[in-house]
């Protein structure tokens, strides 16, 4: 047991939420890990409510004389908070104003899902609306219906994913290895943070650099407090920003240290540079911090959107976010934080989609709150994979980490939808990885940030994160930092760097994001780079969906690509198993086979290509030594064995029962090459066996070898105990189906209907 | 549009060549007001004035040094600032030709007054 499943042991014993159950079968639910998430009662008065609390306002919104918004959602001007009030100066789009409030709530939700009316008439009408009334319609539709909504009114045509890279030790070498890795893999945006707040320019720089090896244009981003974190951008060390967070009441704004006004400037500084960036909302915040109002969580989230939109922002991270375990602790708390997105593209704006903290306890749970997001696709499918190891994720762990990247790309290979990651092949990690800390390693050195060691570039380049690393001195990293923040070091510093030491293809890739800071196109809502560094976005590559047959879809070129699994195997690979036993036992055929007379007689029915054409069972055991198993066997009950190929079936009810026929006892065993094994009598019906080895890849070789006693007890017609089959709870079947449909296929091909059986004989 | 960086070098002359010979500075890889002045366009005529609005307040900072940024930022934070001194700060805008952020100041200022998050409050 490694020191996590002991650490989660013990975390059974003292914080299940349920314990001293009294019923054999509750202590066993007790144990399961989703007994240590926490479920709240629904509570009004807290905002510990999903989506509709009493408190929630009714939808209303009155224009004055002069146009102004004299009334928002039940609050009169003179009342407005700064929410409201910056929500009616520019939040509400009032040429549709009058139409929005009139629509009835379903007929709104009902266009909203429809894939029939366009998205931008949706659009239009939720520019009309005001918090509430898009809180109360969004809050009508089923899970499905949010999935369909969904994939009409995402902004992008094309879906993109981001990764968090960090780690323990905010290890530069490491980070840059880390990005080209998730580069490799396919994201498109990497945001990193920091363990020691002092570290952030360092870990800036490297991921910048590690996000231009192998492929152009990811984004990169570091996640620190708001005034640092726009330092860095203005210096062109990051790409875009997220982390400015904002909130649904007014006193949580306040308490955040900012201000709709004063977030909707960094919003245009940040602009001003030409520089990517979006806001962070997210239900739960409010109550977390124990001020909600009383308030749902969706109706607050909503009023976050609607401000989103407001202060200009090109796109929202939500769905939970920090807060995303507090709403998933309520009745619809999974709902709601898909809703949450919708709420995004209904604004339409970018949707960075969440999925980015640890759920849930159970992997059940924890996939089930993000599937139904992937299959119906959005901007940003998730707003942090943790690419890295979940312990070396320093934004806690994402919902899907490290670990977690083999399961997602065949989660995409089964449904087809385009999660766009690939898969990437051992030899492409290593090149990227290496190629990514040297080249960190030498703008460090070049820049005069750290001298780095070529022991360590070894070490980051096989390491799975930083438990593999020997530490680092902090100091080490304090003081790249601390130099590239006195010294100015900016994105120009970095390229010419590169240049300098010989990593002039990198340094083209980092110039062209100064180039793209330049030319704004990034600017606009969703927009993300291809790695051909085409700008995709609202404007460039607008969600065309409009029901089947429409919209986004994996090209031929795309769904190759997402089949080829790392664990996908063709015929070839399959029977490469076989090939260090071809031919290692000889048969030779002494003529057809007759019924024997020996009542001590059994006969062992070999499938067609039983060492003709297949040479291991599916355990691994030759099949040479599987009929010396068996002969031993009936010796040891004192009984003869006789071989016979059945050709004219695969079926091994019939081999066996063939074989039975021929036997001088009545009893035969049927043996197919995969390594399948029955016993049979020749008075039964094909299927009625007397015992039944099924579970071949887990039949031992002591297995064949009682196989064979019991055959010769059965034709002295002793009544031996059958044989148990070894019965497990894991996944057999998924396991070894593959390798089975190619073994049958062999066995099919070796097989000559009508053929009659052959004696056959082992040659010494 | 072929855009021109803030120091008014054109994109086709900002690559590893010219870098390579000393020749370019910071202020040739930052966007020129008048490239944001038109994505603001662009994001107009897609439908969300919004953003537009936020991309021409950018156009009035893009020549603004970044502390003078930053200080912006920082006396628009809640407690900050008196409403004299926001007052101060949107003239201030008014003189660097940023009329739009300035007016935006005010509007912050008297909302901060009447909310009571100015300084002092």
């Amino acid at each position: 047991m490694d020191d996590r499943a002991d650490q989660r042991g013990a975390q059974e014993e003292s914080r299940g939420q349920v314990r001293g159950s009294t019923s054999g079968r509750f202590r066993a639910l007790d144990r399961q890990p989703v007994n240590l998430d926490g479920f709240a009662q629904e509570d009004d008065d807290m905002g510990l409510v999903a989506f509709r609390s009493r408190h929630d306002p009714e939808p209303s919104l009155v224009l004055g004389d002069g146009g102004e918004v004299a009334e928002l959602d039940g609050v009169a001007a003179a009342g407005f908070d700064m929410l409201d009030a910056y929500i009616a100066a520019h939040g509400i789009d009032r040429a549709v104003a009058a139409q929005t409030t009139a629509l009835d709530d379903i007929e709104f939700a009902r266009l909203i899902v429809d894939p029939i009316t366009p998205r931008d008439e949706v659009v239009r009408l939720a520019g009309g609306a005001t918090p509430a009334k898009l809180a109360r319609v969004v809050a009508l539709l089923r899970p499905v219906e949010l999935q369909m909504a969904i994939a009409k009114m995402r902004v992008r045509r094309t879906p993109s994913i981001q990764a968090h890279v960090t780690n323990r030790l905010d290890d530069p070498l490491l980070i840059a290895a880390d990005a080209a890795t998730a580069v490799a893999y396919g994201f498109r945006e990497l945001e990193t943070t920091v363990p020691v707040l002092a570290d952030a320019p360092s870990n800036a720089l490297a991921l910048l650099i590690g996000s231009q090896v192998g492929a152009a244009g990811a984004l990169t981003q570091c996640s620190v407090e708001e005034a640092l974190e726009l330092e860095l951008g203005l210096r062109g060390l990051t790409t875009y920003a997220e982390t400015v967070s904002l909130y649904g009441t007014e006193q949580v704004f306040v308490d955040g240290d900012d201000t709709p006004w004063s977030k909707a400037f960094l919003c245009s500084a940040y602009a001003s540079r030409g520089l990517k960036m979006r806001v962070t909302s997210g239900g739960g915040a409010e109550v977390l911090m124990g001020a909600a109002e009383g308030k749902s969580m969706f109706y607050l989230e909503s009023r976050c959107v609607a401000l989103a939109r407001a202060i200009g922002a090109q796109g929202v991270q939500n769905g939970g976010i920090d807060g995303a375990s507090v709403v998933g602790s309520v009745p619809d708390g999974m709902r709601e934080l898909l809703a949450e997105n919708l709420l995004v593209m209904l604004r339409d704006l970018e949707s960075c989609s969440g999925n980015d903290a640890l759920i849930s306890e159970s992997d059940m749970r924890r996939t089930a709150h993000t599937v139904p997001l992937l299959l119906a696709g959005s901007d940003f499918l998730f707003s942090g994979f943790g690419s890295v190891p979940a312990y070396d994720n320093m934004f806690g762990p994402s919902n899907f980490n490290g670990d977690d990247l083999d399961d997602y790309l065949v989660l995409q290979r089964d449904w087809g939808f385009d999660g766009a990651l690939r898969p990437v092949d051992e030899s492409r990690l290593r090149e990227v990885r290496e190629r990514a800390a040297r080249a960190t390693q030498a703008v460090y050195r070049d820049l005069g940030l750290a001298r780095l060691g070529d022991d360590r570039i070894a070490a980051v380049v096989d390491a799975a994160g930083s438990k593999d690393l020997e530490p680092l001195d902090p100091a080490v990293v304090i003081d790249a930092a601390a130099a590239i923040r006195e010294r100015g070091v900016s994105l120009l510093d970095v390229v010419l760097s590169l240049a300098r030491t010989g990593f002039a293809e990198e340094a083209e890739r980092v110039l062209a994001m100064g180039r793209a800071h330049v030319t704004g196109d990034y600017l606009q809502t969703a927009a993300i780079f291809d790695e051909q560094m085409n700008v995709l976005s609202k404007v460039t590559d607008p969600n065309d969906y409009r029901g089947p047959g429409s919209g986004h879809s994996p090209s031929k070129a795309r769904r190759a690509e997402m089949a080829a699994v790392r664990q996908q195997r063709s015929r070839r690979d399959l029977l490469d198993k076989q090939a260090p036993h071809v031919g290692h036992v000889r048969l030779v055929v002494t003529g057809d086979a007759a019924r024997g007379s020996d009542p001590a007689e059994v006969c062992i029915g070999l499938s067609p290509a039983f060492a003709s054409a297949l040479w291991s069972t599916m355990a691994g055991i030759p099949v040479g030594e599987v009929i010396a198993l068996v002969l031993s066997g009936l010796a040891d009950e004192g009984c003869a064995g006789r071989l016979v190929k059945v050709r004219s079936t695969i079926d091994l009810g019939m081999i066996g029962l063939v074989a039975a026929r021929l036997a001088g006892s009545g009893i035969g065993v049927g043996l197919q090459a995969k390594g399948t094994a029955l016993i049979h009598r020749s008075d039964r019906a094909p299927l009625a066996c007397l015992e039944l080895y099924s579970v071949a890849p887990l039949i031992t070789p002591e297995m064949y070898r009682e196989l064979g006693r019991n055959a010769g007890r059965h034709a002295r017609s002793l009544e031996p105990a059958p044989l148990r089959n070894p019965y497990i709870e894991e996944a057999i079947e998924p396991r070894y189906h593959a390798e089975a449909v190619m073994l049958v296929a062999i066995e099919r091909e070796s097989c000559v209907p009508g053929a009659a059986p052959l004696n056959v004989e082992v040659l010494p | 549009m072929s855009a021109r960086a803030l120091s008014g070098r054109s994109l086709e002359e900002i690559d590893l060549d010219e870098g390579r010979a000393g020749r370019l500075s910071p202020a040739d890889l930052r966007i020129h007001p008048d490239t944001l002045r038109w994505q603001a366009e662009v994001a107009e005529r897609h439908g969300n004035p919004q953003l537009a609005e936020n991309l021409r307040r950018a156009a009035e900072l893009a020549g603004i040094d970044d502390a003078e940024l930053l200080r912006i930022y920082e006396a628009l934070r809640p407690g900050r600032s008196t409403r004299a001194e926001l007052e101060a700060i949107a003239a201030g805008l008014d003189q660097a030709g940023a009329p739009a952020c300035a007016a935006f100041v005010r509007e912050a200022a008297a909302v901060y007054a009447r909310r009571g998050v100015v300084r002092g409050a």
